[in-house]
C-alpha cells in the first residue's frame, strides 16, 4: 500500500497538469483551480499518510520502483539507474513542506491570479514543478535527481517569465535559467567524476562505496564534493551564482513564494545534505560550504537594506536565510540545516504571500518608498506580517528562533567552522533584524504614500491560506524532527573545545539589538514627519542596491566578451578561408575568360608567342 | 532480396509519382506517401518475422556484379542498420508531411528525388561491398543537391553547389582509400575483393593504415560535419526547402556517424585508437564552436544548424572513447538528434509558412497567438540543450560518461556545451515565442499537429524508456 502511494505522490499534480496543458482555455476558473488545487490537496494528504506510516514502521525506508530507466556498465560491474523512489526521513521532511507549503500556495494563487486571462497555464506550470520537485527530493538516484533538478528549472523558467509580453521578464527568466545551468553543469561533471570512481549512481550506494573506499581527505571525495557544492550554489543562488534571484522576482507572486523561497531554491541544500556522505570524506569543502553561506549571508543581509522594492528586500533576505542553511551544513550540524529549511519555508512563504496581497491592494505597487501608513489601513496584512518577520528575526519563541539558535549552537566548535564564523552568523542576525525593521517601518509605519483608493481582497480563501502559515511559522519550531538515523554520523565537533558562556545568551540577545538600534536609525520612516521620503541616491547606495555589483563583474567579464567574439565571428572564419578557395578558383576562370574574347588578333598574337616560346624551348 | 525490393521498389515509387503527377494533380504525394508507409511496414514485418540474429552482421544478399574486379553486390543487415533504417523511414513520412503544401511545383519530379533519396541512404545503410557503398554514398547525394538547387530559398544554387563540393571532394579521398584498401588486400591474400567481411580480416601496417583510415574519416567527417569541414552545413540547411532539411538534418548526417562506426573504427580499430585524442578535440571544437555560432545567429534555421553541429559533436566524442557506454550514448544521441533536429526544422517550415521569414528580428510574441506551436518549440528547445525526459538527455549523459573514462580533460570542456545549448535554446524559443506580439499567426493544423506530435512522443517515449532502442545498441561491435 505504502509503496503504490510513494509511486502516485507525482503522478496527481502531473496529471492535473496535462488536463490543464490539453483542455487550457475551455476550463473555468473554478473548473481549473479544483483541479489543480485539489491534486495538491491529494498530495499534501498522501505525504502526510506516508511519513505517518514510516514513522509507525520498523523499516527506516520506503522504496517503490517504478520502472527501469537505464543501465551503465562500469569495470566494477553494472549500475541500474531507474525512476525508484526513496523515502527516509529526510525526504519525509521535505515532501511535507513541498506539498503542504505547495498546497497553500496554490490555494492564494487560485485567488490571486484570478483574473489573469492564462490562469489554466499558470496553475499547469505550478503543478508541473511540484512533480519536478517531488522527483528531485524523492529520487534514489542521482541522475533521476538531475532531472528533477533541470525541471524544476525549466518551470522556474517558464514561471518567471509567466507575464512573457514583459522583455525585462523574459531576460529574467533567460537570466535564471543560463546561469543555473551553469551550476548543473559542474554538479553533471561531478556526476561523471563520481561514476568513474565509484561505478555508482545511486545514492545509498555511492554513500557506501565512499565510505568503503575513500578516506576522510581523499582526493576525488574533495573533486566531487566541490563539483556538487558549485551545483547546490547555483540552484540555491548563493556566491557566486546568486544574481539570478533578485530578477527573479519578475514573477507572479506565488512564483516567488514558491520556488524561489520555500522549494527550489532549497534544491541545493537538500543536494548537499543528502550527499553528506561524500561531504563528510571531504572536510576542506565542508569548509568552503560554511564560507559561501557566511559570505553570501553578509552580502545578502547589506544589499537586503538598501532595497526600495518590497519583493528584492525578500529576495535578498531569502539568500541571506539559505546562507545560514548553508553555514550550518558545512558545519556538519546537519539537522538543524534541515530544520531551519522548514521553518523558512513557512515564514518566508508568508511573507511573500502577505506582501503579495499588500502589493495587490495597492495596485501593484511594489516601491517601499510609495507605501507607509499600511498598519492602520491593512490590519490584517500587517499583523501577519509583523509574525512573519519576528519569525524572520528570531525572536525567542517563534519557529526561527529555535532553527537559527539550533545552527548557531554548533557553529563555536564545530571543526569545519569555528568562531569567525559564529561572529559572521550574529553579524547576520542583526543585518536581518536591521532589514526587517527597515522594511516594516518604511512599508507599514508613518505617513501613507500613496494616492491610490486601496482594493482590499476579502477572500476568505485567501485569508485562511495565510493564517495557515502564520500558525506554522509560530508553532514550527515544536515539531520535531528525527533526522538521526539520515545523519548518523560521527560528530565534528573539536574536542575538548571550550565554548565561552555568553555564547547563547549574545545569540538570543542580537535581533533586539538591531530592533533597538532600527528604532533609532530609521525613526524618520517609522515616524514618517515629512512626506518627502525617498530612497539615497548616491553611488554607494547604488553599487549595494545592485547586489554590490556582481551584476556589472559578470557583464563585464563574460557576458560582453562573448557577445563580442559571437558578434564578431558571425560569419564563420572557417567558411571565409575555404571560400578564399573559390574566390581564388573564379579569379582564374576570369582571368582565363578574358581570352577567349573571339578577336582574331588576339588569336594570333597568342598563336604567334606560343611558337616563340617553343621554338626558345627547343634550341635552349 | 527484402532489402533489394525496397531500395528499388522505392526508386520505381519514385518514377510512378513523377508520371502519376502528370496525369492527375496532387497525386504525387499520396504515392509518395503510400510507398513510404508500406515499405516501412513491409521492413519491420520482415525483420520481426526473421529468424536470423542480427546482433552480428547478418548477410542478406551476396551476389557477383563487375566479376572483372571482384565487386559484389552484397548488402548486409545488423541493430545499427536496422535501427537507423527505421529512423529513415519515419522521418521520411515526416517529411513527405512536412512538404504537402509547401511544395506546389514541379511535385512529381520533387518526390521522385525525395524517394530515391531515401533509396540511396536505405542502400548506404546495408551495403557490405565497399564500391556498393561508394556507389549508393553518391546515389544520395545527387537528390538531395537538386533538390536543394530547385526547391530551395533564395540562394539555392550557391549552396546547392557548395554542398555538391565539399561532399564530392571528400568522397574522392574516400574512393582513393577504397582503392588503396582493395590494393593492399590483393597484395595481401592474393584475391582482388571489395567485400566488408572480407577486409575485416586483413593485417595492414600501422602507418599506412593511418593514412587509409584518414581518407574514410575525411569523408565521414565532412558528412558528419565536425569543424573545421562543417561549413556546407549552415548554408545548405537555410536554403533547403523544409523537407529537405529535415532529411538532411535527421538523416543524412546519421549516414556520416555510421561511417564512422562501420568503417573507420571497425575497419581499422588500431589506427582510430592511435588518432582518437585528435578527434576527440575535434569534436569538443565542434560542440563549443557550434554553440557559438548558434547563439550569434540571426537566422532561424542557420541556428539551428549550427546547433546540429554542436550536438553531432557529442557523437564523434563518444564514438572515439571506445567505451560501451559511450556507444549507447552516441546510438541514442543519433537517433535523438535526427527526431529533435528534425522536429525543429519542422517548426521552423512552419513558421517560414506563415511569415516568409526566417529572420529572428521579424518575429516575437508568437505564444499569444499560436499557443500550440508555442509549447511544441519549448519542447523541442528543451530537447536541444538537454532537457532530463526526452532522450537527447540520454544520449548526452550517456556519451560523457563513458567518454570520461578515457578523455577526462574533453569532457569536462564538452559539459561546458551544457551551458553553450542553452544560451541558445533560449535565444531560439525567446526571440520566437516570447516578448512582444509582432504579428498574428495560425496555430498548428491537423497535419502540423500529427507531425510535432509524433515527433515528440517518440523523443518522451526513448528519454523515459530507452531500453527500447538500448536493447538493440547492446551488441556494441567488439571493442
Amino acid at each position: 500500500m505504502s509503496t503504490f502511494m510513494l509511486s502516485a505522490l507525482p503522478f496527481y499534480p502531473l496529471v492535473s497538469f496535462i488536463l490543464l496543458i490539453t483542455l487550457g482555455k475551455r476550463l473555468s476558473w473554478q473548473q481549473a483551480s479544483f483541479l489543480s488545487v485539489g491534486a495538491m490537496a491529494l498530495s499534501a494528504i498522501s505525504s502526510g499518510v506516508l511519513v505517518y506510516q514510516l514513522s509507525q514502521s520498523n523499516m527506516h525506508v520506503f522504496t517503490a520502483q517504478l520502472w527501469s530507466w537505464f543501465s551503465l556498465k562500469s569495470n566494477t560491474g553494472t549500475t541500474d539507474v531507474n525512476f525508484t523512489f526513496y523515502l527516509d526521513a529526510l525526504s519525509s521532511v521535505m515532501i511535507c513542506v513541498v506539498t503542504g507549503i505547495g498546497f497553500l500556495i496554490h490555494l492564494f494563487a487560485a485567488v490571486y491570479m484570478k483574473s489573469d486571462e492564462n490562469f489554466s497555464r499558470f496553475m499547469a506550470y505550478m503543478n508541473l514543478f511540484i512533480v519536478a520537485m517531488l522527483i528531485l527530493v524523492l529520487a534514489d538516484n542521482l541522475v533521476l535527481l538531475y532531472l528533477g533538478w533541470e525541471g524544476v528549472g525549466l518551470c522556474s523558467f517558464l514561471l518567471i517569465g509567466f507575464w512573457y509580453q514583459e522583455k525585462g521578464n523574459v531576460l529574467a527568466a533567460r537570466k535564471a535559467f543560463i546561469v543555473t545551468r551553469i551550476g548543473d553543469t559542474a554538479m553533471a561533471i561531478g556526476l561523471f567524476m563520481l561514476f568513474k570512481s565509484l561505478g555508482q549512481l545511486n545514492i545509498v550506494a555511492v554513500s557506501e562505496a565512499a565510505q568503503a573506499s575513500w578516506q576522510v581527505g581523499n582526493n576525488d571525495a574533495y573533486w566531487i564534493a566541490l563539483l556538487l557544492l558549485g551545483g547546490a550554489v547555483g540552484k540555491s543562488a548563493q556566491l557566486p551564482l546568486q544574481t539570478w534571484l533578485p530578477d527573479a522576482m519578475a514573477g507572479p507572486t506565488p512564483v516567488s513564494a514558491l520556488i524561489h523561497a520555500a522549494t527550489m531554491v532549497t534544491a541545493g541544500v537538500y543536494l548537499i545534505a543528502r550527499m553528506h556522505g561524500v561531504f563528510l570524506l571531504a572536510p576542506e569543502v565542508m569548509q568552503y560550504v560554511a564560507w559561501v553561506g557566511a559570505s553570501t549571508l553578509l552580502l545578502a543581509g547589506v544589499a537586503a537594506l538598501v532595497q526600495t522594492d518590497i519583493k528584492r528586500v525578500l529576495a535578498y533576505s531569502t539568500m541571506s536565510q539559505i546562507g545560514y542553511m548553508m553555514l550550518a551544513l558545512g558545519a556538519g550540524a546537519w539537522s538543524a540545516g534541515v530544520f531551519h529549511l522548514m521553518t523558512h519555508a513557512f515564514f518566508k512563504a508568508l511573507l511573500f504571500l502577505t506582501a503579495g496581497a499588500v502589493i495587490l491592494a495597492l495596485h501593484h505597487q511594489q516601491n517601499l518608498f510609495r507605501m507607509g501608513g499600511l498598519l492602520k489601513r491593512l490590519p490584517v496584512e500587517s499583523t501577519l506580517f509583523i509574525i512573519g518577520l519576528i519569525c524572520l528575526m528570531a525572536l525567542p519563541g517563534t519557529s526561527g528562533f529555535f532553527s537559527k539558535e539550533a545552527i548557531i549552537a554548533e557553529l563555536w566548535s564545530s571543526s569545519t567552522a569555528g568562531p569567525s564564523l559564529w561572529w559572521c552568523a550574529i553579524i547576520g542576525a542583526l543585518l536581518t533584524s536591521i532589514y526587517s525593521c527597515r522594511l516594516f517601518f518604511l512599508a507599514f509605519l508613518g505617513k501613507e504614500r500613496f494616492e491610490t483608493q486601496l482594493h482590499i481582497e476579502k477572500s476568505k480563501l485567501l485569508r485562511m491560506s495565510l493564517i495557515i502559515l502564520a500558525a506554522l511559522s509560530l508553532l514550527g519550531g515544536l515539531i520535531s524532527l528525527n533526522l538521526q538515523e539520515v545523519f548518523a554520523v560521527v560528530s565534528t565537533k573539536v574536542v575538548n573545545m571550550n565554548e565561552p558562556s555568553w555564547l547563547h545568551t549574545v545569540a538570543i540577545l542580537t535581533p533586539f539589538i538591531g530592533i533597538a538600534f532600527s528604532w533609532f536609525f530609521f525613526s524618520r520612516y517609522r515616524l514618517g514627519e515629512n512626506n518627502e521620503i525617498v530612497a539615497k541616491q548616491n553611488s554607494i547606495y547604488k553599487f549595494l542596491r545592485n547586489g554590490l555589483g556582481f551584476d556589472t563583474l559578470y557583464q563585464w567579464l563574460l557576458i560582453r566578451p562573448y557577445c563580442f567574439i559571437a558578434k564578431l565571428n558571425q560569419r564563420d572564419i572557417i567558411d571565409q578561408v575555404i571560400m578564399l578557395n573559390a574566390w581564388y578558383v573564379r579569379l582564374w576562370h576570369d582571368t582565363l575568360s578574358m581570352t577567349q574574347n573571339g578577336s582574331l588578333r588576339w588569336y594570333a598574337a597568342a598563336f604567334g608567342l606560343a611558337i616563340v616560346c617553343l621554338v626558345g624551348v627547343v634550341t635552349l | 532480396m527484402m532489402l533489394t525490393i525496397i531500395i528499388f521498389g522505392l526508386l520505381i515509387c519514385g518514377g510512378i509519382a513523377w508520371y502519376m503527377e502528370g496525369i492527375k494533380q496532387h497525386s504525387a504525394r499520396w504515392v509518395a506517401l503510400a510507398s513510404f508507409v508500406a515499405f516501412a511496414m513491409f521492413f519491420a514485418f520482415s525483420i520481426i518475422s526473421s529468424s536470423q540474429n542480427f546482433s552480428e552482421l547478418q548477410s542478406l544478399v551476396r551476389i557477383a556484379w563487375i566479376s572483372s574486379f571482384n565487386i559484389e553486390y552484397a548488402l548486409a543487415l545488423d541493430h545499427l542498420s536496422i535501427t537507423l533504417i527505421i529512423l529513415t523511414f519515419f522521418l521520411a513520412i515526416i517529411c513527405v508531411l512536412v512538404s504537402w503544401q509547401e511544395i506546389q511545383d514541379k511535385q512529381g519530379f520533387y518526390y521522385f528525388n525525395l524517394l530515391a533519396s531515401i533509396a540511396g541512404i536505405i542502400g548506404v545503410f546495408c551495403a557490405v561491398d565497399l564500391f556498393l557503398f561508394f556507389f549508393f554514398w553518391e546515389v544520395m547525394l545527387l537528390p538531395m543537391t537538386a533538390i536543394i538547387a530547385i526547391w530551395g530559398h533564395e540562394n539555392r544554387h550557391f549552396a546547392a553547389v557548395k554542398f555538391f563540393i565539399f561532399t564530392q571532394v571528400s568522397s574522392l579521398l574516400m574512393l582513393i582509400a577504397i582503392i588503396a584498401t582493395a590494393y593492399f588486400y590483393s597484395k595481401q591474400t592474393g584475391a582482388l575483393s571489395f567485400y566488408y567481411q572480407d577486409w575485416l580480416e586483413i593485417d595492414i601496417p600501422l602507418h599506412l593504415a593511418s593514412y587509409l583510415m584518414l581518407g574514410f574519416f575525411i569523408a565521414f567527417a565532412v558528412k558528419l560535419p565536425s569543424v573545421p569541414v562543417h561549413s556546407w552545413l549552415p548554408d545548405a540547411h537555410t536554403q533547403a526547402p523544409t523537407a529537405g532539411s529535415v532529411l538532411l538534418a535527421g538523416v543524412l548526417l546519421k549516414t556520416g556517424a555510421y561511417g564512422l562506426i562501420r568503417f573507420v573504427i571497425l575497419l581499422f580499430p588500431q589506427a582510430s585508437l592511435n588518432f582518437a585524442p585528435i578527434a576527440g578535440v575535434l569534436a569538443v571544437v565542434s560542440i563549443l564552436y557550434g554553440a557559438k555560432m548558434a547563439f550569434a545567429q540571426t537566422d532561424l534555421k542557420r541556428l539551428i544548424a549550427y546547433s546540429s553541429i554542436s550536438h553531432m559533436g557529442f557523437v564523434m566524442l563518444a564514438l572515439f572513447a571506445f567505451n560501451a557506454v559511450a556507444y549507447q550514448g552516441a546510438i541514442i544521441t543519433m537517433v535523438a538528434h535526427g527526431l529533435s533536429s528534425a522536429a525543429l526544422f519542422s517548426l521552423a517550415g512552419m513558421v517560414y509558412n506563415r511569415i516568409h521569414s526566417r529572420n529572428l528580428n521579424d518575429m516575437g510574441g508568437f505564444w499569444q497567438s499560436a499557443p500550440r506551436m508555442g509549447g511544441f518549440a519549448l519542447a523541442f528547445a528543451g530537447a536541444a540543450f538537454g532537457l532530463p525526459g526526452l532522450a537527447n538527455f540520454i544520449g548526452e549523459f550517456m556519451s560523457l560518461v563513458g567518454a570520461y573514462q578515457h578523455f577526462p580533460v574533453l569532457v569536462m570542456l564538452a559539459a561546458l556545451g551544457l551551458i553553450g545549448s542553452a544560451i541558445y535554446g533560449m535565444v531560439l524559443f525567446q526571440s520566437s515565442f516570447q516578448g512582444v506580439r509582432t504579428q498574428y499567426i495560425a496555430d498548428l493544423s491537423i497535419r502540423e499537429l500529427m507531425i510535432t506530435g509524433s515527433l515528440l512522443l517518440s523523443l518522451l517515449i526513448i528519454g523515459l524508456y530507452p531500453n527500447l532502442l538500448l536493447q538493440f545498441a547492446m551488441g556494441a561491435p567488439s571493442l
